[in-house]
């Protein structure tokens, strides 16, 4: 080999060779989840998240247990499935939902009074998720040859196309029974290890948990192997991967059946958990929170999977219409908050815009209140610790009409916001987070069904604005 | 002997316009080739035709004496074919090195099941690939070396993609490398430094070379024999000199007035 020095030093090029270096400088949150991501080993973090997880059920309640670690741990498994399909392999997968219904499904069949079957779950569980990856590989070979929008327009169809099926396949219709239509199917047995039925919530728990964290670790070794570099170069540019020695259309299939596999092992734990399965379940809407999940972690990142799936679920079932309302209120204030220490900078800066949102606010408050009683005198909704927002915010008694020009003052102090620059920017800062609190004491937090939809969907929106690529996810480049 | 290449009576034609008529040539085991030809000539396209890309509409790819026409490019490549893209595709996405230890799938065996569980095979594999890769990338001395490894292949400089693209098909363990217009882009004093590597991927690394290039100097420089291409069809073959004092390449390049 050449020595280091004999090469000439044209073109060696100190920009790129700093490259590293300049992202380790890189300061804020941003860096340090970075880095976090860089130095943390994969065991490591896999020992943190199990470590912290099994820790749950000793302070959690049963049903919070259930909504919280159950769930997610549920939507973990999903969105590893569908990160092998889409984050791997980039094949854009609109069914994925479908292998979950279908493994659900299967599992409730040979597991209920349905036909008067009870395999046991040692059996049932390896025959679904066997037949949930067949089924994968018979619907991948059709749409193999099938890129980007056009795959994912079959797979939608064939997603929808599950759902008809199920829904349509009851006793009147088909004469069988087979899924027993919208009603669904009841009285699923639990999943039972080698004879010792899973009955507890914290006892599905740990058998969910195990299965999350071998998943993740086989999974992790794959990515590293070359069946998964194999996938990522399939992602990147096929025709280069073929001609690379890799065997496109196997490898594709093989992506389609692995993340169906999956599903499919996700849906035969949820249908043994709930003891319940309806078409509803595998509907778009899941669909889609997969999707969200494995966008915001970062598409192709496990750890982002993971981070995801807390994130979406815990701060969806924190918002949900049954839990108090001051959940909800308190993550939109939070927010907020996050939002501006994120975006405004110095610190000094951020100091004088929260200053002056609370001096603004206790001073409109009182002013207002000496001009007429009646237009502070709404009541504020159960603000419990935080009722000294009641003393902050304007909220009059009768305020329909209020809420609704308070609500379009903010669309349009939002978007003056983004188009003036420098202390005007912060000056008009101050007003506009003031009137964001208006609108949410008078018209949201009364809706908590809508409210949440909304903030979910503000944060993602944030979110994609601020980090394409998703939480840990890695910048995609794309240079023709 | 039989030639390690041959193309024999190949024809392509895309609608009526025909991209290779009758092309014939061949490549000894440790020649370095060059193909000229004005752009359009058919150059590229005999590059897509000899990795099956296109299918040729009539004659033979012999490789090794073996007819490759109708392979999968995939099984055509793990024969021995590897190729360089003059439009750079690389696994922008992936690190240097896991582009370079992708391109070992072909002669790589282990199962899923044994990457999962990491079984001794898997294991072993893995090993091998990562030495493998770092070898082909020790090639280019400092160019690729060290922390580039683990660097985003997006993060190269336009004349490393192209280094990194011959490492990654060297990585396919090749017997002929194609390389499609290695110096295009690349500054005059690296463009000597790829004269020199063509070399030692001969003397070092055993290749047979059929190289396309632009750059004369290149050409000159690497070359035992130059083939000339214009519209699809071979118009002169031989030495550097005797291509490149024959009429019909001057007129090829530069028209009749210039033969005249």
């Amino acid at each position: 080999m050449e020595p280091a020095g004999d090469t000439p030093r044209v073109g060696v090029d100190d920009w790129v060779a700093s490259h590293e270096a300049r992202l380790d400088q890189r300061g804020g949150f941003a860096g340090l989840a970075r880095k976090i991501d860089d130095r943390v080993p994969a065991w490591a973090r896999l020992a943190v998240f199990a470590g912290f997880a099994a820790t749950l059920p000793l302070w959690m309640g049963r049903g919070d247990l259930f909504v919280y670690g159950i769930f997610t741990l549920i939507y973990i498994l999903l969105g590893l499935g569908l990160n092998v399909v889409v984050g791997y392999a980039g094949l854009l997968d609109l069914g994925y939902v479908a292998f979950f219904g279908f493994g659900a499904y299967f599992y409730a069949l040979l597991s209920s009074e349905q036909y008067g079957i009870h395999w046991p779950s040692a059996i049932s569980f390896p025959v679904v998720v066997a037949s949930t990856a067949l089924l994968g590989l018979v619907l991948g070979i059709p749409s193999r040859r099938l890129l980007g929008d056009y795959l994912a327009i079959v797979t939608l169809f064939f997603g929808q196309a599950f759902v008809v099926f199920v829904n349509a396949a009851n006793p009147k219709v088909a004469g069988t029974g087979l899924t027993g239509g919208p009603n669904g199917i009841a009285d699923i047995d639990p999943n039972d290890l080698f004879g010792y039925e899973l009955t507890t919530r914290t006892q599905q728990f740990y058998f969910l948990l195990f299965v999350v964290v071998a998943v993740l670790a086989g999974l992790h070794f794959l990515n590293e192997s070359r069946t998964g570099r194999a996938w990522r170069a399939l992602r990147e540019d096929p025709l280069a991967a073929q001609a690379m020695s890799i065997p496109v259309n196997r490898l594709k299939l093989m992506a389609f059946a692995f993340g169906a596999g999956i599903a499919g092992l996700a849906g035969c734990i949820f249908a043994a958990v709930l003891t319940a399965v309806t078409s509803g379940n595998f509907a778009l809407p899941i669909l889609i929170t997969i999707y969200a999940i494995m966008i915001l972690g970062g598409i192709g990142s496990l750890t982002g999977v993971v981070i995801g799936a807390i994130v979406i679920n815990v701060s969806f079932q924190f918002l949900a219409p049954e839990n108090p309302q001051n959940n909800a209120r308190v993550l939109f204030y939070a927010v907020v908050m996050l939002l501006l220490v994120l975006g405004v900078r110095p610190w000094w800066r951020l100091g004088v815009v929260l200053g002056g949102v609370a001096v603004l606010g206790f001073a409109a408050n009182a002013v207002v209140e000496a001009i007429s009683p009646s237009w502070t005198a709404g009541a504020v909704v159960e603000a419990g610790r935080l009722g000294f927002i009641s003393d902050w915010v304007i909220v009059p008694a009768g305020h329909d009409r209020f809420a609704n020009a308070a609500y379009i003052t903010l669309v349009v102090a939002v978007l003056t916001l983004t188009r003036v620059r420098g202390w005007w920017r912060t000056g008009l800062l101050i007003p506009t987070v003031y009137l964001s609190a208006i609108v949410w004491e008078t018209s949201f937090v009364e809706q908590p069904a809508v409210a949440r939809w909304i903030l979910f969907g503000a944060l993602l929106v944030f979110l994609m604005t601020v980090r394409p690529q998703g939480l840990l996810g890695t910048p995609r480049v794309e240079i023709v | 002997m039989t030639p390690l290449f041959e193309f024999k009576g190949v024809t392509k034609s895309f609608g009526g316009l025909t991209v290779a008529d009758r092309l014939d040539f061949h490549v000894d085991e440790g020649e370095i080739v060059s193909l000229i030809g004005p752009n359009g000539a058919g150059k590229t396209t005999a590059f897509n035709l000899a990795t099956g890309i296109y299918r040729p509409d009539s004659g033979e790819i012999l490789f090794d004496g073996e007819n490759v026409v109708g392979l999968q490019p995939h099984k055509i490549t793990q024969l021995g074919i590897a190729r360089t893209f003059q439009t750079l595709r690389l696994f922008l996405n992936m690190t240097v090195k896991e582009n370079v230890m992708a391109a070992a799938y072909g002669h790589t065996r282990s199962t899923v099941v044994e990457a999962i569980f990491r079984l001794p095979r898997a294991r072993r594999e893995e090993r091998e690939i990562s030495q493998l890769a770092e070898e082909k990338l020790a090639f280019f001395g400092q160019r690729l070396a060290g922390y580039r490894h683990q660097q985003q292949a997006y993060n190269l400089s336009y004349a490393n993609r192209r280094r990194l693209e011959i490492a990654r098909a060297m990585a396919t363990n090749p017997r002929l490398l194609l390389l499609d217009e290695p110096a295009a882009g690349m500054n005059p004093a690296e463009t000597h430094e790829l004269t020199e590597l063509i070399g030692r991927l001969r003397t070092d690394g055993g290749y047979t070379v059929l190289v396309i290039e632009h750059d004369m100097h290149v050409v000159e420089g690497i070359s035992d024999r130059v083939i000339a291409l214009d519209h699809g069809v071979k118009i002169a073959e031989g030495s550097f000199e005797q291509v490149a004092t024959n009429e019909l390449v001057i007129e090829a390049y530069l028209g009749l007035q210039g033969a005249a």
